[in-house]
């Protein structure tokens, strides 16, 4: 006699890292009855590497996450424990957020919040096959089944399986078939992602050493404090309840001893002997790695950062590294301050199995599979923002696609998570792939201080923003377009007041009257500082000041982005049928054909991305799909 | 790319003819077409008139008078491209067009890729659903066409000096980008004003590179102009007399060019594509052999050929083989060493070649400003004329040695006004877009690769 047991629900989520539980979050918040599979329910939402939140470009997408009614934000606006806004004295687009967090609290606060949503439930256990059926349109998902056998049925699977999946942890000449921090990996899977015709291949990541505070000489270090006024990441997060005493980092060097240790010892690194076969990231390379490619650089710079507060484990930033154990422990106790350090766990490297994401539609759905989603790690992106970010999408199609409604896709001008998912799945990438500012072609229009402005409407069309968020967000709109209009028409007169003012902040005096708005388009004023020549400035919202401000002083490189934005959708409008043959269009170079039959553009805007379709390519494009279309009248 | 803009082109070649006609496209057309033209009648308001209208007026740029024109007015969607069309029906003639164009290219539209008309044409609707094969193929067929010669034109130095300015901006757009991505590693203390000089500096260069352009000596154009010979005839002398400069070896030796030597050569605005050639004659040496043959080769698609005869010797056999290749081409006769005791008269060559015949003497430097008139006077009678790819590529290249310029010049403008460090990278990506046009290569994934090549950061 077979018994199993079975369990039917709507969607599956396998794995609960970063992106899994924004996946599953997202769905169950839309109602779909969801379960979430982990391999330890003790480590869900962990952070195996960097103990921080955000930074660069993935501060901003933190912001976006959260306009769209995603978690990350609150999470961290709850368990940090120093913040800093990078970059302030750059240009709006480039400010980023970046909190410490709490590694332990973190983790707790994430489950506390899935384990109280309704239609979640999670189960401990390892998935080992994904089941399918074949429908009329090709596969179609049917569920999943555990190592156990045990089987649930399901009409979405979403996959977060993150580095676990083949994981392999190395340094020096040990390794061990873990996941980070020696959990269990997950090995069943990859056979039957490859019996489904999935493609995988490896990729390879690192992580440094954790030491014992107590072991640390701070004497000799520099201090690196959080900011006096924190922001919170999310919108939502009371600006007061965030400003809490900090813990701070501390920054030191690697020095020429360091680098001898290092450069003694190269033939020792899995690294080089070919240990390893994955392809690692070059924006976080092994301290190794910076030796040998940057070999003139006398010191590089070492980040003591905190794990939590209740722990005396420190992260060594800067330092990641798979060489063998003596040899690290040789290379910490070279930094000034380490000198005699305790390492409690060892810096390693890890490879794991992930795809090609060009496999997967911009709803993050494979094209192969219908309702099979992945996001995160599994796809070739690095870090836990850029994973989040996936998850969301692909939990919120997920649920759309049982709801039978159309997918969401961002596009490249509306968020960094457009920017993310858009190049994940047109263009071959070769690394883990990370977010940059640079990335971004309009990033000054895509700013963190104006990702509400930019997404909670889509986020409330999708159900996952409520409505007094919403009309919150509809008023702070009224307030920013009223404000702009107000200070272009008051103007300022020569008074002794305003040109005192002008003086303290080293601008030009006036002639004659002028008005509000031009000069905070002075390079050396602002908004804020103008209160005091400006009676009757109303009571604002919060943040409605600084989107005024930017507006006003950036307008110019404002609107040529604008401009810009209004071209690059007329292509990104003009849809490609899922059913298109490109071996029918003549005049198609070969080299385009087969980009294009690979990564199944949905827009000739994304066909325009793809390296190795030229302009010309592009035209003809758009000339056979408008003879397809048949020309009606 | 924009779909969607306004583009303008030489709708008819640009040779010497009656009438040449410029076409303009696109949503700005009129608004283009008011900037340059003013109507005969100067109340007139250009924008209000009615469609198919013919107006009668002159292009001007600031006040200089280029051209009297008619201009056509069509507007959506009755025109060819279904778009606001104008079209400019000037004085055919290379110059006249080729100004024209510039300056409405200067006044907000954009040249035209190869096709492209056609293909709005198709896309609106204003071709026949059967035709569109043969609308694809012509836009595959001519991009690739023109990028091939738009590449190849280059002349080797001008495309060294565009990887080196492209090189040198895209080192910078890193530079900025990992600071900003990575802060806490890479410091931007005092880098602005660093910058600025640098970017002065690259302006400077492009000036150089613009002013090549307009002289001519961007690309290998020119008329195609061969000179031919007997044997120490004097072809590398008179080359030299024409350069001004001792260019090709002259000696006593007969053969001793036996390459052919190229060399470009301006005519006050016309500009000559000089090539000397090995001397024609039977021989037995076989690199002269090889240099014989190629002079061959170069004659028969030449624009023009000089003739180079001594006058102080008689004709014989390698003078036949020569009039053989003469026979049917664009081709001036020019008795040299009119210094000696002439052998040949003007009279008796005239006769044989039905060619025009000049006396020089390339040695006294004597009838080298008639040579030079000459080739003037042929040239717009509309007797002469030469490739009209290259002209049209020359004036891509320039449109985007301009732009990035331009791009250069806001970069300088955001470092003087303080704007934040990450607004220059967006004016400093534009120019790197803008010379890689011209090398016909795109940005990709270049400034990624460059970050992590050149910068060491991260945790």
């Amino acid at each position: 006699m077979n018994t199993v047991y079975k369990e039917i629900c709507q969607a599956v989520v396998v794995g609960a890292g970063h992106a899994g539980c924004e996946a599953a979050l997202a769905c169950a918040r839309l109602g779909i009855d969801t379960v979430l599979f982990t391999v330890s329910v003790d480590s869900i939402a962990l952070m195996p590497c960097n103990p921080n939140i955000g930074g660069t470009s993935k501060g901003h997408l933190v912001r976006e996450i959260d306009a769209l009614g995603g978690e990350m934000g609150k999470n961290i606006d709850k368990t940090f424990i120093q913040s800093k806004m990078l970059n302030v004295s750059k240009g709006p687009a480039v400010h980023s957020l970046r909190a410490q967090a709490d590694k332990s609290e973190y983790s707790r606060s994430m489950r506390r919040v899935l384990e109280n949503t309704d239609h979640l439930s999670i189960v401990q256990a390892e998935v080992a096959e994904i089941l399918t059926e074949e429908g009329k349109d090709g596969k179609v998902v049917k569920g999943v089944r555990t190592v156990s056998g045990a089987l649930y049925e399901a009409q979405a699977v979403i996959l977060c399986t993150g580095t676990y999946l083949r994981a392999r942890c190395i340094y020096g000449n040990v390794s061990s078939y873990t996941g980070p921090n020696g959990l269990q990996a997950a090995n069943h899977l990859t056979d039957s992602l490859r019996k489904l015709g999935i493609e995988l291949f490896r990729f390879k990541t690192g992580t440094p050493a954790r030491i014992d505070k107590r072991s640390i000489d701070f004497s000799k270090m520099e201090e690196q404090r959080g900011d006096e006024q924190v922001v919170p990441f999310s919108f939502t997060t009371d600006p007061e309840s965030v400003q809490i005493p900090q813990v701070s980092c501390w920054l030191t060097y690697t020095n020429e001893k360091t680098h001898e240790i290092i450069r003694e010892n190269l033939d020792r690194s899995p690294l080089y002997s070919g240990m390893i076969e994955g392809t690692g990231p070059r924006y976080c390379p092994s301290i190794e790695d910076k030796v040998v490619r940057f070999a003139d650089k006398e010191r590089h710079q070492v980040f003591i950062e905190p794990e939590g507060l209740y722990t005396n484990e420190m992260y060594v930033g800067g330092m990641s590294s798979s060489l063998p154990e003596d040899v690290q422990h040789a290379m910490y106790s070279s930094v000034a301050g380490l000198e005699h350090v305790r390492i409690v766990r060892n810096a390693y490297a890890i490879e794991y199995d992930c795809i090609d994401a060009r496999q997967l539609y911009p709803s993050l759905e494979f094209k192969t599979i219908h309702g099979l989603f992945s996001g995160g790690q599994f796809n070739g992106s690095s870090g836990y923002e850029e994973a989040a970010a996936q998850g969301l999408v692909a939990g919120i199609n997920a649920a759309r696609m049982i709801q039978k409604k159309e997918p969401l896709i961002l596009d490249r001008s509306q968020a960094y998570i457009g920017v993310l998912i858009d190049d994940l799945v047109t263009k071959e990438n070769r690394e883990p792939y990370r977010m940059m500012t640079s990335r971004s072609e309009y990033r000054l229009l895509l700013r963190q201080d104006n990702a509400d402005l930019r997404l909670t409407e889509i986020g409330h069309e999708i159900g996952l923003i409520l409505e007094e968020r919403y009309q919150g967000l509809k008023e702070k709109e009224r307030q920013i377009q009223e404000e702009i209009r107000r200070v272009e028409r008051v103007y300022v007169g020569t008074s002794e007041k305003v040109q005192k003012l002008l003086e303290s902040y080293e601008s030009t005096p006036l002639h004659s009257g002028i008005s509000l708005a031009e000069l905070i388009r002075r390079p050396e004023l602002n908004y804020e500082v103008l209160a005091p020549v400006d009676p009757d400035r109303p009571k604002l919202l919060r943040g409605v000041a600084e989107q005024v401000n930017i507006h006003i002083k950036y307008d110019g490189y404002i609107r040529r982005q604008q401009k810009q934005v209004e071209q690059f959708q007329k292509l990104e409008n003009r849809k490609i049928p899922e059913d298109l043959d490109y071996d029918e269009i003549p005049s198609l170079r070969i080299e385009a054909r087969q980009k294009l039959k690979i990564v199944k553009p949905v827009s000739v805007g994304q066909a325009s991305r793809i390296s190795g379709v030229s302009p010309a390519d592009i035209s003809v494009l758009l000339v056979w799909l408008e003879q397809k279309k048949g020309r009606k009248g | 790319m924009s779909e969607f803009d306004t583009i303008a082109a030489a709708a008819t070649a640009m040779v010497s003819s009656g009438i040449g006609i410029i076409r303009i496209s696109g949503g700005e057309s009129f608004s283009v077409m008011e900037k340059v033209f003013r109507p005969y009648n100067q109340r007139k308001k250009m924008s209000s008139q009615p469609a198919y209208t013919v107006h009668y007026g002159t292009i001007v740029d600031k006040d200089e008078v280029l051209d009297e024109v008619l201009v056509v007015l069509m507007r959506a969607p009755h025109s060819y491209t279904a778009e606001d069309t104008v079209e400019i029906d000037c004085h055919g003639g290379r110059l006249v067009m080729q100004r024209i164009l510039e300056l409405v290219l200067q006044n907000g539209a954009r040249l035209a890729e190869p096709g492209e008309f056609t293909k709005r044409a198709f896309l609106n609707g204003r071709i026949d659903l059967s035709q569109a094969e043969a609308v694809m193929d012509v836009i595959q067929s001519k991009n690739q066409m023109a990028l091939k010669s738009s590449v190849s034109q280059l002349q080797g130095s001008v495309r060294l000096e565009i990887e080196k300015l492209r090189s040198a901006i895209l080192y910078e757009t890193a530079y900025l980008e990992a600071a900003l991505d990575d802060p806490e590693h890479i410091s931007l203390e005092g880098y602005p004003q660093e910058l600025l000089k640098k970017v002065e500096g690259l302006c400077k260069e492009l000036d150089d590179l613009l002013k090549a352009s307009e002289n001519g000596r961007f690309l290998k154009e020119g008329i195609k102009t061969v000179i031919l010979g007997k044997p120490n005839a004097g072809k590398s002398s008179l080359l030299n007399v024409l350069l001004g400069e001792e260019r090709a070896i002259v000696t006593e030796i007969e053969g001793t060019t036996r390459d052919v030597l190229e060399e470009q050569l301006q005519l006050g605005d016309l500009s000559l594509l000089l090539l000397d050639t090995a001397g024609i004659r039977s021989t037995e040496d076989l690199v002269e052999q090889i240099g014989v043959e190629r002079a061959r080769k170069q004659a028969q698609d030449a624009d023009l050929i000089l003739y180079v005869a001594d006058s102080s010797r008689p004709l014989n056999e390698s003078d036949e083989e020569i009039l053989d290749i003469l026979r049917g081409k664009r081709a001036l006769v020019l008795l040299n060493k009119s210094d000696l005791l002439p052998v040949l008269t003007p009279e008796m060559m005239e006769k044989k070649t039905e060619h025009k015949v000049l006396s020089i003497s390339a040695k006294e430097e004597q009838g080298i400003r008639e040579l030079e008139q000459e080739i003037r006077a042929m040239f717009f009678q509309g007797e002469l004329d030469f490739n009209e790819e290259v002209l049209i590529t020359n004036m891509r290249q320039k449109e985007a040695l301009k732009d990035a310029k331009s791009s250069l010049q806001m970069v300088m403008e955001s470092i003087r006004s303080n704007m934040p460090e990450d607004f220059y990278t967006i004016d400093l990506s534009d120019a790197y877009q803008a010379l890689g046009k011209i090398l016909g290569e795109e940005m990709d994934e270049d400034l990624i690769n460059e970050i992590f090549g050149k910068f060491c950061m991260g945790k």
